[in-house]
């Protein structure tokens, strides 16, 4: 009886959708049956989205000892909603100098860019939209492609700002996808597949109640450690959010965009964050299992979601307490200490491949990581000289 | 060929003919895009999910950003006054057309040189990986090698220009 109930929790989705499926005739139950899969995917994670901003006004407020938004509806709860009427009904102002088809064209490609990650993502057991084979890949794919949108945002508005903007985001973006694939790569070495589902697999065994994640591995540590630097930065997200640092750039790439194309790249950063929080907990925290074996019977797309959430809650904690870093030290952190930190976390995977179970691999692997992790740091700090800064383009 | 195909093929064809007829250079660098994107799209077609989405990452994910910069860097993207086209674009036409038959007869006669072969192959990204460091490890080594000499080559240009400007 309680099995079967958990059961059906679990695959709710796939029941409901299946459900819905009987009623129509055999020939167009395959296209339905994705379509109402995107339809949900489309719809949910907007709602999400504006679930999301009431969220982090409210903790930012609270970390910044203010209350936040509390006008609109109970405790400001309805914020979104008059924020969404707001960006609707503005005028939508185009520059006179603006290129017209590419600046409307950039924030479309942006959020379609982004939307497609979530086809690959695994939301719980069975739930995927896509199983591919390159599922990884695919998500790859599609993030790269998002750098372009931001360049056509930034050129086409013909504003030194917006251009500036772009040119760091796109500078950032690069760099970081780099480490990002580089760590994510640990995870295939390890499961022998790019298929997501089949990532989640892997990691969904229990050894006395605890789970096999990867991030309880020394090179899983290092390279989950990795990817959330690289995930925060290619969001564009505090302390890397040079691209639109409001003190030096207005808004950055899209400092000429208002009404709902600016509402579209607001909806475009926070779908990234969500898919890319979806992606790290997939890769590194066990996507949909359970925490512990105990908790199997919660439905698996709870945890899935819980994850995420977490993951959205960190970054909020991170915008509210750390301060935004400069476009040298943004570089020198990507390429000199977490590009050779991932490469170094490779060959520790590689080796963890292939020494087999026992006791020493851990050990081996954990000495090699933690001493890594000491000497390049030591080794970066003694070439820091302190000095009265100098510069290089602005004399 | 489906539907599907001929909608690619357009995608493919108008961006790569955009990017040659626009005036503006950035605009043909978004054109040359959109040919890219067709490209990959093409790959997918023939079940080579690997290919196509490779595709996308290197070519639309790197290369377009690359050629933007490019552009943006040299001051090349002011729309030029005049006409675009050199004295010479018929003798390029030609050159084109001739290469293009030579593509499309090879194309054509591969079905005769290859009669064992399968029509579509199909190959996992597992296959794939395995091949490129079983039996191919040495183009790949050669390969890595010369990227990595280019990376170590492009440092030590941006090198040469930051002492220059300090002396």
């Amino acid at each position: 009886m309680f099995a079967t109930l958990a059961r059906n929790s679990d695959q709710i989705f796939i029941l409901l959708r299946d459900w819905l499926l009987a009623f129509l005739p055999m020939m167009l139950r395959p296209y339905v049956s994705v379509l109402l899969s995107v339809v949900v995917i489309v719809c949910f994670f907007p709602a999400l989205f504006a679930l999301t901003v009431i969220f982090e006004r409210k903790g930012l407020g609270r970390i910044q000892n203010r209350l936040g938004p509390n006008r609109v509806g109970p405790y400001g709860l309805l914020q979104p909603i008059a924020d969404g009427i707001k960006s609707l009904t503005k005028e939508d102002i185009v520059p006179t100098t603006a290129n017209g088809f590419v600046h409307f064209l950039a924030p479309v490609v942006l959020v379609v860019a982004v939307f497609m990650g979530f086809a690959v993502l695994p939301m719980g057991r069975n739930m995927v939209l896509v199983d591919m084979d390159c599922g990884l890949l695919f998500y790859f794919a599609m993030g790269a492609s998002t750098e372009l949108a931001v360049f056509m945002a930034g050129w086409s508005s013909r504003n030194k700002y917006s251009l500036l903007g772009a040119m760091r985001a796109v500078a950032q973006m690069i760099s970081y996808e780099v480490i990002l694939l580089l760590s994510g790569l640990a995870v295939v070495m390890i499961t022998g597949s790019l298929s997501l589902p089949k990532i989640v697999e892997a990691q969904n065994h229990y050894s006395y109640g605890l789970p096999h994640w990867y991030i309880f591995t020394p090179w899983g540590l290092a390279g989950f450690v990795m990817y959330a630097i690289a995930a925060t930065a290619e969001t564009n997200r505090s302390p890397f959010d040079l691209p639109e640092g409001e003190s030096e750039l207005v808004a950055g790439y899209h400092t000429e965009y208002s009404g709902f194309k600016f509402a579209l790249f607001f909806l475009g950063e926070y779908l990234a964050m969500f898919s890319i929080s979806g992606l790290g907990a997939t890769l590194f925290l066990g996507g949909w299992s359970a925490p512990f074996s105990f908790l199997t019977w919660v439905p698996s797309w709870i945890w899935f979601f819980s994850k995420l959430m977490l993951s959205i809650f960190v970054f909020i904690w991170m915008r509210g307490t750390l301060p935004r870093l400069r476009q040298d030290q943004l570089m020198n952190f990507a390429w000199k200490f977490v590009l050779p930190f991932t490469l170094f976390n490779l060959m520790v995977t590689a080796l963890w491949r292939f020494m087999g179970d026992g006791w020493l691999r851990w050990a081996v692997c954990s000495a090699l990581v933690a001493a890594a992790y000491v000497l390049m740091a030591r080794v970066s700090m003694r070439r820091e000289r302190f000095a009265p800064r100098s510069y290089r383009y602005a004399e | 060929m489906s539907f599907v195909f001929w909608i690619i093929a357009a995608i493919t064809l108008g961006g790569a003919l955009t990017a040659v007829v626009l005036k503006n250079t950035v605009h043909c660098a978004l054109a040359l895009t959109a040919a890219f994107l067709g490209l990959a799209l093409l790959f997918l077609g023939l079940d080579a999910q690997f290919a196509g989405f490779a595709e996308i990452l290197v070519y639309v994910g790197a290369v377009a950003i690359l050629v933007v910069f490019a552009i943006l860097l040299t001051r090349g993207s002011e729309t030029p006054k005049g006409s675009v086209y050199s004295r010479y674009s018929v003798v390029g036409l030609i050159a084109a057309a001739a290469v293009f038959a030579v593509l499309g007869w090879a194309v054509l006669q591969s079905a005769h040189s290859f009669p064992n072969e399968q029509a579509v192959p199909s190959a996992t990204a597992q296959q794939i990986g395995i091949a490129l460091v079983g039996r191919y490890v040495l183009p790949l080594e050669i390969l890595a090698l010369l990227l990595t000499i280019a990376t170590i080559g492009a440092v030590i240009v941006a090198l040469h220009e930051k002492e220059e400007t300090n002396g």
